[in-house]
């Protein structure tokens, strides 16, 4: 009797506990909804709170391991070297005979474990994302020579529907996803757009 | 029904679109050249070509080769390549062998005459275990006509 007792009282702990840990604010898993933002006055200091959050998947490994400031991708949550040992080639592709889609699928494979989604590949050096600050990213995606030659408006869609951004999401046998979802990644995108596309200052994570 | 096309001659494989490549070469072709190494695209044992890209087999669906053209390392047609590999006793145990004649000559197919910097980065993921390595770079460089 006293064990069930004790196994009730440890229940009824730690339910608030692991509630309060899940809420968005807190949970590195989440971002932060839009309307959460609105709390922020200033327009500007709201733009630049919103690439802050945007910036939390940027810089999360599930899509910085593609964006590399060399030409070698990493791998895994702790940005190993990628192995086998590959290089970005003239078309961030891969080089003849070690070609992204030599091994990459356009899907998933759980038996083989081997990551996929349509068009794998890096990056382009320009877009290279590690080792840079959330305002040195925000300024490169604001820079058609350094985006891909987006628009704002091409920025935000490739953000929220772009197939190889989803895997971020949807990086299967077991690992993490980036923070949130697409969908509300795009919805921050959007909504840093509709603001004025501000920048977080040098310093500010 | 998956229709293969694998060195030339039209098969119509009844298999689970899903099923690795390497599987029906192998199991339901008879084309056993190509190895199964670690299934996992880690070695390079397993490679050939889809419409001329070096892939590994052991990953690829096989519904992904429906419609294209495929070459084992029984089709490959680089015969300066494997004559190379004969003159310099390039394999030892030879597990590896197919896989590495196949990624050397998809290098071969973009790059006529490769760097030694070229060569290791194009054979960087097939793993010899016999340590071959040296043999290969070299084989490579002949059948280049390069020094």
């Amino acid at each position: 009797m006293r064990v069930f007792l004790l196994l009730i009282a440890a229940c009824a702990s730690g339910k608030p506990e692991t509630l309060e840990a899940k809420a968005p604010a807190e949970d590195p898993r989440a971002l932060r909804a839009v309307a959460s933002f609105s709390s922020i006055a200033d327009r500007g200091d709201r733009s630049r709170a919103l690439f802050l959050e945007a910036s939390r998947v940027f810089l999360h490994p599930r899509c910085a391991n593609c964006h590399p400031s060399g030409d070698t991708p990493a791998q895994g949550i702790d940005m190993h070297r990628h192995d086998p040992p590959v290089v970005r080639g003239k078309d961030d592709g891969g080089v003849a005979g070690m070609r992204c889609t030599g091994c990459h699928q356009d899907h998933n494979l759980e038996l083989a474990t081997v990551p996929g989604a349509p068009h794998w590949q890096l990056a382009p050096i320009q877009m290279a994302w590690v080792g840079k600050s959330p305002h040195a990213i925000c300024e490169q995606m604001k820079d058609p020579a350094r985006n891909g030659r987006r628009s704002l408006a091409e920025t935000v869609e490739h953000n929220a529907h772009d197939k190889l951004v989803a895997w971020g999401w949807n990086p299967g046998h077991g690992r993490n996803p980036a923070p949130g979802t697409q969908e509300e990644l795009g919805r921050i995108v959007q909504a840093w757009v509709e603001t004025g596309a501000e920048c977080p200052p040098e310093g500010a994570k | 029904m998956i229709r293969l096309n694998v060195n030339g001659r039209t098969h119509d494989v009844d298999a689970d679109p899903e099923m690795p490549l390497l599987w029906a070469l192998r199991d339901l072709l008879g084309l056993t050249g190509t190895k199964y190494g670690c299934g996992q695209a880690l070695c390079g044992a397993c490679t050939v070509h889809l419409d001329g890209e070096a892939v590994r087999s052991c990953v690829t669906p096989i519904s992904r080769a429906a419609g294209r053209k495929l070459t084992t390392i029984e089709g490959l047609e680089n015969r300066a390549l494997q004559d190379a590999w004969c003159e310099l006793a390039v394999p030892q145990c030879g597990f590896c062998q197919a896989g590495q004649l196949m990624t050397a000559a998809a290098l071969l197919a973009e790059t006529p005459q490769p760097s030694d910097d070229e060569i290791d980065r194009s054979m960087a993921g097939n793993i010899c275990r016999c340590g071959t390595y040296s043999r290969i770079r070299a084989a490579i460089k002949r059948a280049a006509g390069v020094k």
